[in-house]
């Protein structure tokens, strides 16, 4: 395999789900840029290290996830971002892609927590167009 | 209920003779009073209506908290009034000339809360009116208190099923993966999620016991022994289940016992309370650090006070501590695992003492810990008194 590994941001404050993605994206060809914080993933950002990003909606702030994925779109419009959150179980606020009349999320997917391995990384590839 | 200083309480006076209406509002207009047993200040916004029509308008429109009701009205009689309108959210306290027993007898079954006989005397009245609006506060505050409480208790679960439920996500997550076998037939390759998952056990159990703790405490149920006990050697025994953990990671013990004395309190309390300490100043430490355990007796008091070499907490941290389930996040304390309800353990522990705790710490240095406890008097349970 000549081709270079696609580099998939993932930002979630949770050691054990990053440990998880890490391992399966891993297993199947991606590279994890880890960030554990919204800071950490602010500093990846701006240095460009990433083709494509899964963002969790609440790290140190309730609404890292929106701000970060904001940031990537409004720089970088062509790179795949995904939000992955358990906001909805866990207060009753629901939203997704297809109510987003207004186009306020900036994020091209976002899929509820628990999240599914097979599920992110279909997306995931559906996004890269691969 | 109004910023918990003054409680205001609307009045209703319903009489047909005009001088009757007036008199009792200027006898209860500049009626405020404010007793011991409660802290707020009690004044009243005064209605008036002639007749029972008038009345039921009234009683629709202003919703008054107190009716003081005229049993003889032009148009109807004042059972007939409370039987027409939604008397639950009023007292009525009904007037009446004939002051005979069956009127009494009959407004108080249809709901009225006190009775006054005509002619009153203009203490009476206040009297009256006085305990039906002490009536009025204490069942306002019994109703807030149980709402504070239900909402406590609901907040409570949530958090507690929240954390619940991420261990179990998260050992979820590593039996999908290892069922994938995404790191191929080598079980060695596995070890390292085995070791998180059985973590991810072994602090949920660890959890489980805090919750137990923490409502034995709260529900004042359980039995305590008071006895005299050696608070150093309780210290070093908890601290023995830890060493392991401290030597793992280098970790210095000292303690601090200048002078050995006995200390009335339920061991078990005791052991709680140094091992949520000493746990605390092991997890958070840095590799290499130093643990200092100082116990003093001060007066009727023991003063505990923990020191740890660790990553210090900020002040804005500081704050919030105490609470329930509060994790500090951040970079340092990703990986150490924990209910977040030690703290509030040792705070529950404190005050079950008449001592409090107290926390001085800086960002990246460690953090000191001091308990004050007051010693307990020998229980008279023990059986030797008896």
């Amino acid at each position: 395999m000549s081709e270079k590994k696609i580099k998939v941001l993932i930002a979630e404050d949770d050691a054990d789900l990053m440990d998880q993605l890490d391992i399966y994206l891993g297993g199947r060809g991606y590279e994890v840029v880890k960030a554990y914080t919204q800071k950490d993933a602010e500093k990846i950002i701006s240095e460009k290290e990433f083709d494509a990003a899964v963002l969790d909606l609440m790290m140190e702030n309730p609404d890292s996830g929106f701000v970060l994925s904001h940031r990537i779109k409004k720089a970088f419009p062509k790179k795949p971002v995904i939000i992955v959150t358990s906001v909805t179980k866990e207060t009753g606020f629901y939203f997704d892609k297809e109510h987003d009349k207004n186009n306020w999320i900036k994020a091209d997917a976002v899929i509820q927590k628990e999240l599914r391995f097979e599920q992110l990384e279909k997306e995931l590839k559906k996004l890269l167009g691969r | 209920m109004e910023n918990g200083e003054s409680l205001r309480l609307k009045l209703l006076i319903v009489d047909d003779e005009p001088g009757m209406r007036e008199g009792a509002a200027r006898c209860l207009r500049n009626l405020s009073f404010k007793e011991t047993d409660f802290p707020e200040k009690i004044t009243f916004d005064i209605y008036m209506a002639e007749t029972g029509q008038a009345a039921l308008k009234e009683i629709s429109e202003n919703s008054p908290d107190i009716v003081l009701l005229d049993y003889k009205l032009p148009d109807m009689n004042g059972l007939e009034v409370l039987q027409n309108c939604d008397s639950s959210g009023f007292l009525t306290i009904v007037i009446t000339a004939f002051a005979s027993l069956d009127v009494a007898i009959t407004a108080t079954r249809k709901g009225a809360f006190d009775f006054l006989a005509k002619p009153f005397s203009p203490d009476e009245l206040r009297e009256a009116v006085k305990k039906a609006a002490k009536n009025i506060f204490m069942s306002r505050k019994v109703r807030q208190l149980q709402e504070e409480k239900s909402r406590i208790r609901f907040e409570f679960v949530s958090v507690l099923a929240h954390e619940l439920k991420s261990p179990l996500a998260a050992i979820e997550g590593y039996l999908h993966l290892i069922d994938e076998r995404v790191k191929g037939d080598e079980l060695a390759s596995y070890d390292s999620m085995i070791k998180r998952s059985v973590d991810r056990i072994a602090s949920m159990r660890k959890l489980i016991n805090d919750i137990l703790d923490l409502t034995r405490l709260e529900s004042g149920k359980k039995k305590r022994l008071i006895e005299k006990i050696d608070p150093g050697e309780t210290a070093l025994y908890v601290y023995e289940g830890l060493a392991l953990k401290a030597q793992e990671r280098k970790i210095k013990f000292e303690l601090l016992y200048p002078e050995k004395f006995a200390f009335g309190a339920d061991r078990g309390e005791m052991e709680t309370l140094f091992s949520n300490l000493l746990s605390n100043a092991v997890k958070y430490n840095r590799e290499g650090g130093e643990i200092k355990l100082k116990i003093e007796k001060k007066g009727d008091f023991m003063e505990i006070s923990c020191s740890d070499t660790g990553i210090g907490i900020s002040r804005e941290d500081q704050k919030r501590l105490f609470g329930e389930f509060v994790r500090i996040k951040n970079e340092h304390t990703r990986n150490i695992e924990g209910s977040g309800l030690g703290l509030s353990i040792l705070k529950k522990l404190a005050s079950l003492y008449g001592g409090e705790i107290k926390v001085s710490s800086e960002y990246g240095k460690g953090s000191i810990f001091i308990v004050t406890l007051k010693e307990q008097a020998a229980a008279v349970q023990n059986a030797s008194a008896a």
